[in-house]
């Protein structure tokens, strides 16, 4: 059921932070697969290590023992310029706060990614109002963060990570900070893409949210407890 | 990311807060200023000094005689010899005193010196109208006399001096030529005196024999050489150092110049101190911009900046801030010099080269100065970045 190789292959990934004299271990020999296409919601209470592991999925930080491979590519290996480069090709990033640039209008938020890259200005501009129509916000795309609802700004973060055409979005608590009804909508939102093809890892401590997904992983005190599998 | 993205993105960043940018720059933004109007101020001074010294005449030395023992002069014959020192091309002998000068119910007391026709090459003087003293005159003692423009100014009025009589300490003088105006040197108005034959003045002034000479030197190479010769035909004659003063005249010159530039230096230094605070204040508020970003550094590196990206955000800016500030400072110091030269006797000359060279000091300085919060920012750990709030 799975192709050849898997997206995401982590093997016997460990991590510790230093806290004084102390070691803290927050991620213990997790091995883990995640293929193309998949819609993965990663579960746990706070402390248990989900948001390094995202962290470490995104590219944000390099494990301190193990092995991670993003598209076949050893992710510890590479320079700190070349991480950067791999997460403005193949991760969008949707964050509990959205980290909107405030200063910045919806559309030029978006196309922000796509700066980086070395898009020319008028393919970054087509691009990004593109990912503002499918999240249904082309109509605000000249009002700032301060001006949109928090749902509407969560839209827009979602554009801004699916402008680049990412292989991968990872959301980390999308919808932490949103009321029921909103949540529900970015969740429905954010199934849709999974559903146009996107790989979706979700990071949640909300059992109804991560309930939407096809394969749960219940992470615990570092160690993966549940890995629900693949849903059929 | 290209050059152009980052500048609109420094700029959009500088004016989202136009007060705390302004007032970064507002140390620039007077060192700028000072540096311009002051060196302008010094150059205008020096300049000046220079024109003065000119005025007085090209390749000129000055052989003052003040006397030792039973010869106090020359005697102009004496004097007249010195034209055969090598290097020198025409001596000018000058007999000079007070005289009161009188025209009508009008009298002034003016400097007057008695000159040969040498004296109009020498020392640089024209006549605007009539003529210059001629060897004739000279030589039969004419009672002729040319006059500066102040004194026929107080004299005449604005009735033309030329072919009028003006009595001098009681004797009759015709006045055959109007002197062009030459402006004040150090020393005194050059257009307040009369010019009379040398031969008129020793009878006029009482005073036998020649106590100035004024010595034009072929060119200023020959100068050293004519003034070495000259000193050794004085001591010569008088047996004493003391007896004699010869001044060259690009000495001088040479002088008062390194006094002006010395005071363009100061001034500019000065100027430059605090161009250099406004770099500090640029160091400063940068420092404190990236802390307060560190959200926003953070969130640019998750969607892909890399810390080339970040360092020339940040540098740029700065450097914006920097090149902002000096170009309304170029702005404000040109005024301020123009300003200085129109309601104040000081003169004033701007050059190009010191409104460039504070420029880009001022876009150097927000380089330095930028290098420093730049770098911090673009070293953020994206993972830290995104923690803070």
């Amino acid at each position: 059921m799975s192709s050849p190789q898997p997206l995401i292959q982590i093997s016997g990934l460990s991590h510790w932070y230093k806290m004084g004299d102390e070691e803290l271990r927050v991620l213990k020999d997790v091995s883990l697969h995640i293929h193309h296409g998949e819609f993965v919601a990663i579960i746990g209470p706070s402390g248990s290590g989900k948001s390094t592991l995202m962290n470490m999925i995104g590219c944000l930080d390099v494990p301190n023992e193990g092995s991670y491979r993003l598209d076949g590519q050893e992710v510890r290996e590479l320079s700190d310029n070349r991480l950067s480069a791999i997460r403005n090709e193949k991760l969008g990033f949707i964050f509990q706060q959205f980290n909107l640039l405030s200063k910045l209008t919806a559309l030029e938020n978006v196309e922000l990614p796509l700066i980086y890259r070395g898009l020319p200005h008028k393919e970054r501009r087509m691009l990004a109002e593109q990912s503002l129509e499918r999240v249904g916000l082309s109509s605000r795309k000249l009002h700032r963060p301060s001006e949109l609802s928090g749902g509407q700004q969560q839209r827009v973060a979602i554009a801004r990570a699916i402008a680049g055409k990412p292989s991968i979005l990872l959301a980390d608590e999308p919808t932490g900070a949103l009321d029921t009804n909103t949540g529900k909508e970015i969740i429905q939102l954010i199934r849709e893409l999974n559903e146009q093809g996107h790989t979706i890892i979700l990071i949640t401590h909300d059992l109804t949210v991560a309930s939407q997904a096809d394969r749960i992983i219940h992470i615990q005190d570092g160690v993966i407890a549940i890995d629900g599998g693949a849903r059929v | 990311m290209n050059i152009t993205q980052s500048l609109k993105m420094a700029v959009k960043s500088i004016m989202s807060n136009k007060l705390r940018s302004f007032l970064t720059m507002l140390g620039i933004i007077i060192g700028v200023a000072a540096v311009i109007a002051l060196v302008s101020v010094g150059q205008g001074a020096a300049s000046n000094i220079t024109t003065q010294m000119q005025g007085l005449g090209t390749n000129l030395l000055t052989v003052n005689i003040s006397g030792r023992g039973v010869a106090t002069s020359l005697s102009y014959e004496e004097s007249l010899t010195y034209a055969a020192v090598p290097g020198v091309k025409e001596v000018s002998p000058v007999i000079s005193g007070q005289v009161t000068a009188k025209n009508g119910t009008d009298n002034v007391t003016v400097q007057t010196e008695g000159i040969t026709p040498e004296y109009e090459t020498v020392r640089d003087y024209h006549v605007q109208a009539g003529r210059f003293i001629l060897p004739i005159d000279i030589e039969y003692r004419q009672r002729i006399a040319l006059i500066g423009t102040g004194t026929a100014q107080d004299l005449f009025g604005t009735s033309n001096p030329v072919g009028q009589s003006v009595l001098l300490n009681g004797q009759r003088f015709t006045i055959v030529g109007l002197l062009a105006s030459k402006g004040s040197s150090l020393q005194s108005s050059n257009d307040d005196k009369i010019l009379i034959p040398i031969s008129t003045a020793e009878r006029l002034l009482k005073s036998k024999g020649v106590r100035s000479i004024y010595i034009q030197a072929q060119s200023t190479d020959t100068m050293d050489s004519a003034m070495n010769l000259i000193k050794a035909k004085l001591l010569n004659k008088f047996g004493s150092e003391d007896a004699y003063t010869v001044f060259n005249q690009q000495d001088m010159l040479d002088t008062a110049s390194s006094i002006s530039n010395t005071l363009s230096i100061a001034l500019g230094g000065i100027a430059g101190i605090s161009l250099f605070v406004g770099g500090i204040g640029i160091m400063n508020i940068m420092l404190v911009s990236v802390n307060e970003r560190t959200r926003e550094i953070g969130i640019r590196k998750a969607i892909g900046a890399k810390r080339r990206d970040i360092l020339t955000q940040f540098l740029i800016e700065s450097v914006t801030l920097g090149a902002l500030g000096g170009l309304i400072g170029v702005g404000i110091g040109f005024g301020a010099s123009k300003l200085v030269g129109k309601f104040t006797s000081l003169s004033v000359s701007t050059s190009w080269n010191i409104v460039l060279l504070a420029f880009c000091f001022s876009l150097a300085i927000g380089v330095i100065f930028g290098i420093v919060p730049a770098n911090k920012a673009a070293k953020l750990k994206p993972i830290d970045a995104l923690r803070t709030d």
